[in-house]
Parts: C-alpha cells; sequence; structure tokens
C-alpha cells in the first residue's frame, strides 16, 4: 500500500533516564500529565511527559491508581473464595485470570481435572482470548480515529461482535462480566443445550467484522502512516522488560504457553503462533488480529468435539469444597490475551488461604517499557502507542 | 414593498441576510441531529430516540441544556478574550455567507470580490480559535490552537491556488459571476478536464482542514488533546464551538458547490433547489468521511499540505491559466476573446 506521508522512524533505543538539565531545547520545556483521568489512558494511568514542542523527549509512566490489595486480600480468604477476586483483575479476560489461580491451587492441593471440563476451560479461555482482543483492536481504533470519528465506528463494531461473545457466557454462567464459572477441580457450569451450535455462529458473525477491520484498518493509508515505524519496541528490550504475549510476539519474541508449556487441553491442539518482527505499533495490531483469527480456529475445533464425562473432579456443579494444603508452593504461568500471566503461591501450612499470593500481571510489564517507546514522538503518537500495549488497569494495579 | 426592496440592496441585502442566517443555523442545529442518526446507523445504534419523534427535538434539548448550565471562566483565563472567542467564531463563519448566491437571486451582498470574502473570512476564523486557546490558560488548549493555527494557515495556500482556477476560468473574482460562468459553459468541476476535478478535490480537502473535521480534525483530536480548543469552555459558550463547526463546514459545502458544481445551475427545478441539493449532498460526504476515517498526525498534515497539495494545486492554476490563455476553449469561438484573454 502505498503511503501518502512518509515519516522518520524514531531512533531504536532511548534513553528513559534523561538528565533533563543537559537538554538543549529551542523554548521552554512543557511538563503534560497524560492522566489520571484521561479519555485515552485505557484506565486511570498517568504519564508524565516532558514535550519539547510537540515531540516527547521524556516519559514517565505512575501507575497504582487503581491499587485495591488484592495480593494481601487473598491471604485472608478461603481457597475456594479466591475465584471472583480475580474477575476483577484483568477484567477483559476474566475467564483465564480465574483460570490461573485454581490451577496454581489445583497443582498444590494434587487434584486432578476432569478431561471435559480442562476442554471447556480451554474452549472457554479461546473464546475469552477473542473476547478480549476484540475491545483491545477496537479501542485501538479509537485511540487513532478519535471517539468522534471513524475510530469510533470500528470500536462499535468490535463492541457489537464481542456481545456475541458475551450472550454465550451468559447462556453458560448467567453472567456477562464476571463469571465466577471456574472452581477448584474444574468447571461449576456446564454446556447447556444448543449451545455449540450458538459458537458456531457467533464465530461467522465475528470473522464477518474482522474483514470489516481489515479493509477499514489495516489496509487504510492513513492507519498505516499513523502506526508503521511508530512505537518500535526492540527484540532483546522486549525481553529484558519480560514483555511477553502479543506485545512481544509482534517484536519478534516467538514464545507462546500454549504451545510452549501446554497446560488444558492445549498439548491436543495445532497452537498457531502468529510473529512479527517489526515491533511497531503496526505489528502489534497485526499480531492481535492473527491471534484473534487463530483463535476462531481453535474454538471451531474445540467446540465440535466437547468429551464425555463430568465437569468437575467433585460433586456435580460445585467442585471439591474440601481442599487439604499442606504448605508448599508452586508457579502457574497461562498465556492470558495480554502475555504470560503468572501465579505464585505459597500455601499456608495451616490455614485453608494462601499464606503468599503473587501475581504476574502481563500489562504491568507492557506499561514498563512505555519510557522507552513514548521519547522521540509526537503527542498524537503517545495515544496510540499507549493504545497498543492493550493495559488492564485492574491487573496493572491489583 | 418588493419595488422598494428591488431598489434598495441594504435593505434586500438585510432582509435576505437575516432569513439566511436563521435557516442556516436550524439546518447546523438539525444536521447535528441529522449526524447522529447517520452515524448511529453506521455504528449499529439508534442515535437519538428519545426526544420528540425520531429524537427530532434532540437539538432542542441539547440548546436548553446549554443555556441553562453555568458559564464557568477558569482561574487563571483571560477573561475578556475567554468570552469573546466562541460568539466570534460564530460569527466569522456566518459572515462568509453574504457572498454566496443560492439561487439567481438569493444573495445577501452582490460583491466584485466574493471569493476573496471567503477566503479572508476563513482566514480570520483562526484568530479567535487562537484566541479562546491562548485565553484557556490551559496546556491542551494552547495544543489544540497551536495546530490549528499552523493547520489554517497551511491549508489556506491550497484552498486559495484551487480557488484561483474557477476564478481564472470565470474571469470574476465574484461567485455569481462564476456560477453564471458554468450556468453558460459547464461545470468547473468537468471543465477544464482535469485540472477542475483536481482543484476541486484539493479544495474540499482543505475546506475539511479549514472546518476541522476528520481526517484533518487534529486540532480538537478528543483522543489526545481531550477537546483542543474548548476543553475550558461549559454551557453555550462551548455550544458555539459545534455550532460554529457545523456552520462552517455547511458554509464551505455551499461555496464548494458554487465554485465548481455549477452552483444553482440545473435542470428541471429552481435555482435554489439545485443548490440546496448540492450544498447537502457535500456536506453529508463529509459526515460519511468523518465517520469512517482515522485521522492524520500533525506533521503528516502539514507534509501532505506542503509536498502535495500545494505543488499540484499550482499546476492546476497553470493548466487553467494556460486553457483560457492559449484558447484552448472550445466555447469561445470568438477569436477576438482568446486573444484579448492572457
Amino acid at each position: 500500500m502505498s503511503s501518502l506521508a512518509q515519516t522518520t522512524p524514531a531512533p531504536v533505543r532511548i534513553d528513559p533516564h534523561l538528565d533533563l538539565s543537559d537538554y538543549e531545547a529551542d523554548a521552554d520545556l512543557m511538563v503534560l500529565n497524560l492522566g489520571p483521568q484521561h479519555p485515552s489512558t485505557h484506565g486511570v494511568f498517568r504519564v508524565k511527559l516532558v514535550l519539547d514542542g510537540e515531540i516527547i523527549i521524556k516519559a514517565v509512566g505512575y501507575p497504582g491508581y487503581l491499587h485495591r490489595g488484592v495480593e494481601k486480600l487473598c491471604e485472608k480468604l478461603n481457597y475456594s473464595n479466591l475465584t471472583p477476586i480475580f474477575d476483577k483483575n484483568d477484567y477483559l479476560a476474566p475467564l483465564i485470570n480465574e483460570q490461573a489461580v485454581n490451577m496454581a491451587i489445583e497443582q498444590l492441593a494434587g487434584i486432578e481435572v476432569p478431561r471435559r471440563g480442562r476442554w471447556l476451560r480451554t474452549l472457554l479461555a479461546e473464546l475469552q482470548r477473542i473476547a478480549s482482543h476484540l475491545v483491545a483492536l477496537g479501542t485501538f481504533t479509537l485511540d487513532v480515529g478519535g471517539a468522534i470519528g471513524g475510530g469510533s465506528t470500528l470500536f462499535l463494531w468490535c463492541f457489537r461482535d464481542r456481545e456475541l461473545l458475551l450472550d454465550l457466557f451468559e447462556q453458560l454462567t448467567g453472567c456477562r462480566f464476571h463469571y465466577n464459572t471456574t472452581c477448584v477441580g474444574g468447571q461449576r457450569h456446564d454446556v447447556p443445550a444448543g449451545w455449540d451450535a450458538g459458537v458456531l455462529a457467533a464465530l461467522e458473525q465475528i470473522e464477518r467484522g474482522l474483514l470489516e477491520l481489515d479493509s477499514f484498518m489495516v489496509d487504510n493509508p492513513i492507519f498505516i502512516d499513523r502506526t508503521r515505524g511508530v512505537g518500535v519496541l526492540d527484540h532483546d528490550l522486549a525481553l529484558q522488560l519480560g514483555v511477553h504475549g502479543p506485545i512481544g510476539r509482534a517484536s519478534g519474541v516467538d514464545l507462546d504457553l500454549r504451545r510452549d508449556a501446554p497446560y488444558h487441553c492445549y498439548d491436543e491442539l495445532e497452537v498457531p503462533v502468529p510473529v512479527r518482527t517489526a515491533g511497531d505499533v503496526e505489528a502489534r495490531f497485526q499480531v492481535r488480529l492473527a491471534e484473534t483469527r487463530a483463535s476462531i480456529g481453535l474454538v471451531r475445533q474445540l467446540v465440535q468435539g466437547i468429551p464425555e464425562g463430568p465437569i468437575n473432579a467433585g460433586k456435580p456443579n460445585t467442585g471439591p469444597t474440601t481442599i487439604k494444603i499442606k504448605g508448599g508452593s508452586c508457579y502457574v504461568g497461562v498465556e492470558s490475551p495480554r502475555g504470560e500471566l503468572g501465579t505464585y503461591l505459597v500455601a499456608s501450612p495451616k490455614g485453608p488461604n494462601p499464606w503468599r499470593l503473587k501475581i504476574r500481571p502481563p500489562s504491568l510489564h507492557a506499561v514498563a517499557a512505555i519510557p522507552w517507546l513514548l521519547p522521540g514522538h509526537n503527542l498524537s503518537d503517545a495515544v496510540a502507542i499507549l493504545g497498543s500495549l492493550d493495559p488492564v488497569m485492574g491487573e496493572v494495579d491489583r | 414593498m418588493s419595488a422598494w426592496l428591488a431598489e434598495n440592496a441594504w435593505a434586500r441585502g438585510g432582509l435576505i441576510g437575516l432569513a439566511l442566517v436563521t435557516v442556516v443555523m436550524a439546518v447546523s442545529a438539525w444536521s447535528i441531529w441529522f449526524e447522529r442518526k447517520f452515524a448511529g446507523r453506521m455504528q449499529n445504534r439508534l442515535g437519538p430516540v428519545f426526544v420528540g419523534p425520531f429524537g427530532l427535538l434532540q437539538p432542542l434539548a441539547d440548546a436548553i441544556k446549554m443555556l441553562r448550565k453555568e458559564m464557568l471562566v477558569p482561574r487563571g483565563a483571560d477573561r475578556f478574550l475567554f468570552i469573546i472567542a466562541p460568539p466570534l467564531t460564530l460569527f466569522l463563519a456566518v459572515a462568509t455567507l453574504a457572498v454566496v448566491p443560492l439561487s439567481e437571486d438569493i444573495l445577501v451582498a452582490e460583491l466584485d470580490i466574493g471569493v476573496l470574502w471567503v477566503m479572508a473570512f476563513s482566514g480570520l476564523l483562526l484568530l479567535p480559535t487562537w484566541i479562546a486557546g491562548w485565553a484557556s490558560n490551559n496546556k491542551y488548549a494552547l495544543f489544540g490552537a497551536m495546530r490549528a493555527a499552523a493547520q489554517g494557515i497551511s491549508y489556506e495556500v491550497p484552498m486559495l491556488l484551487c480557488a484561483l482556477v474557477p476564478v481564472i476560468m470565470a474571469e470574476s473574482l465574484s461567485l455569481s459571476d462564476i456560477v453564471a460562468y458554468q450556468a453558460e459553459h459547464g461545470w468547473l468541476l468537468w471543465w477544464p478536464p482535469g485540472p477542475g476535478l483536481v482543484a476541486f478535490v484539493i479544495f474540499f480537502l482543505a475546506s475539511l482542514a479549514e472546518a476541522n473535521r476528520i481526517p484533518f480534525d487534529i486540532p480538537e483530536a478528543e483522543s489526545e488533546l481531550i477537546a483542543g480548543v474548548s476543553v475550558e469552555y461549559s454551557a453555550m459558550m462551548y455550544g458555539l464551538f459545534p455550532m460554529t463547526e457545523y456552520v462552517h463546514t455547511l458554509i464551505a459545502s455551499a461555496v464548494a458547490s458554487a465554485l465548481f458544481l455549477g452552483g444553482w445551475d440545473g435542470p428541471f427545478a429552481p435555482g435554489l433547489h439545485w443548490m440546496v441539493l448540492k450544498t447537502l449532498a457535500l456536506f453529508g460526504f463529509i459526515f460519511w468521511l468523518r465517520w469512517s476515517l482515522v485521522r492524520f498526525r500533525a506533521d503528516q498534515l502539514m507534509r501532505i499540505c506542503w509536498v502535495w497539495l500545494v505543488p499540484i494545486s499550482l499546476l492546476c492554476v497553470c493548466a487553467a491559466a494556460a486553457f483560457v490563455g492559449f484558447g484552448f476553449d472550445p466555447l469561445a469561438v470568438d477569436a477576438s476573446s482568446v486573444g484579448a484573454a492572457p
């Protein structure tokens, strides 16, 4: 696609700790607080920008406005009561978050999840990935295109398609957002009759929606101008900062826990892992788009082959209520739509609650790249880069 | 009465002007309703539905809401400039209307330098925008004002150059004369073949930039600047900004259709109908663009203007001058006029 306005790429590696007293500006520097109340920071996140004209020369991110003390709260709760807390961490992918914590507990308690339960978890995780990526793609077009303009059109189209998935989740669990459907030992809710047909119909609609996204954004010269070569995160820096997931894969970090350390039923599936090497905003958008398509393919396989059997290891519909863990610790990593979501669980030797529970939120590591990504760019690009990182402040601040 | 009006140009202009301003305001207000419906349909929503049938009274409800709110002047703002800016923008936007011919005889002021008048007021419109941004004492507003000034000054150049194409062809700066020329010789969109169309496209793009519409709406860029210059404004002082934007867009569409689309020229129907139809078609096209495109970045915008639009429009002007100068116009059969043209 030819490009009307060629732009010079930003310098590759930037000193995030720039000493401003040495900096020679043409005029006075301006300090601009982007956030915490700002339409484009994806939650309450503050970035302090030092601007020379309209060019950012230094950026410092200040997370923490949404801190709720989740990790401390977990130490006071029973193992079986942790799930609803984790729904609220990454509120765009609650199913994957609740699976992560339950997998850690199951590993310590030595509970084996039946195959149907694992299969359902895989299916729900992939559906959740599609829903989460639809939000990421939609809000990113909103950042580039404007809330009163073409961006909002694409945003609402993405939300229209995500709505279909939320309806399916509601049929399954009774909730649209905070499902609380995973329990220690398996799943709480079984698939209702006719649900699989609904899933296939929704997938078709979503695929059509992605084609629209292709023609309106990916092939749009204005969109290419705005995204190509902007906010380049190089491979080494991505590794150093621990940025995995779609952002890392856009920078050439070929790592996907579903393929490299399979959990649930992923070892029975062929998981396609789209990788780009450009590391810019456009590559991140394309990786998310490709992953959504890959997940659609996975869900098609999964929904047609749901095995028979119990959905959890305990009594039907409730799961095992007595969880006996005698100390020990474990780390469980799952592939959330934002990267590696880690749960480090240290069990209390006596009580029915964790002694310490550490969450490794993928968004925190993405947000950590901001001081490297923003400098050298225009203020408009700052918003595009922030949007391409797709941070969820609920899990960054915990 | 009508005889007196026919004699007295001031009274006639005043009356037509009063009627036009009222109509344009109303059209702008309801075009907001139309745009919201239009955008809603594009985005799988309904748009306004609750106030009145089909939400038709929504603009009225919005206006009443705006009027009833408190007008806040932030501490640290330049009070006089802050208050004067919004009405000034609307005034300057509406003033352009004076020279746009709506039909053969509906015209506020027959001005020999109509095109110059349009360009002058369109350029002056930057001033209150800048004043608003500066007086707000807000960094986001200042950014918006700076971008608006840079963008407005840049896009004036190709806009003016493209407006020269009809001027050269019709050999007049009066919009009425230009429309009359088109009624006789064919629309300037098609004539001269090539440069006319290119000039129209560039003129249209530059009007979009002047009116701050997507993809050129970086001065208000709400995803980064929240609302640009109008970020500190409240109540009706804020309401005047979107109002101005719609009035400006509507008038820019009218000017573009007068310059390139033959204005009131058209078969079967009175001139007024054609003018309104063409203006609203362009206006609707702008909405369509707005809800389907993303926006450029400030530096890309400047680059497109100076690297592409200005040279191309200069070429258009040269081509049009060559057409007239070397007498390629097949309709100008009179050999003496061809020789006299340069």
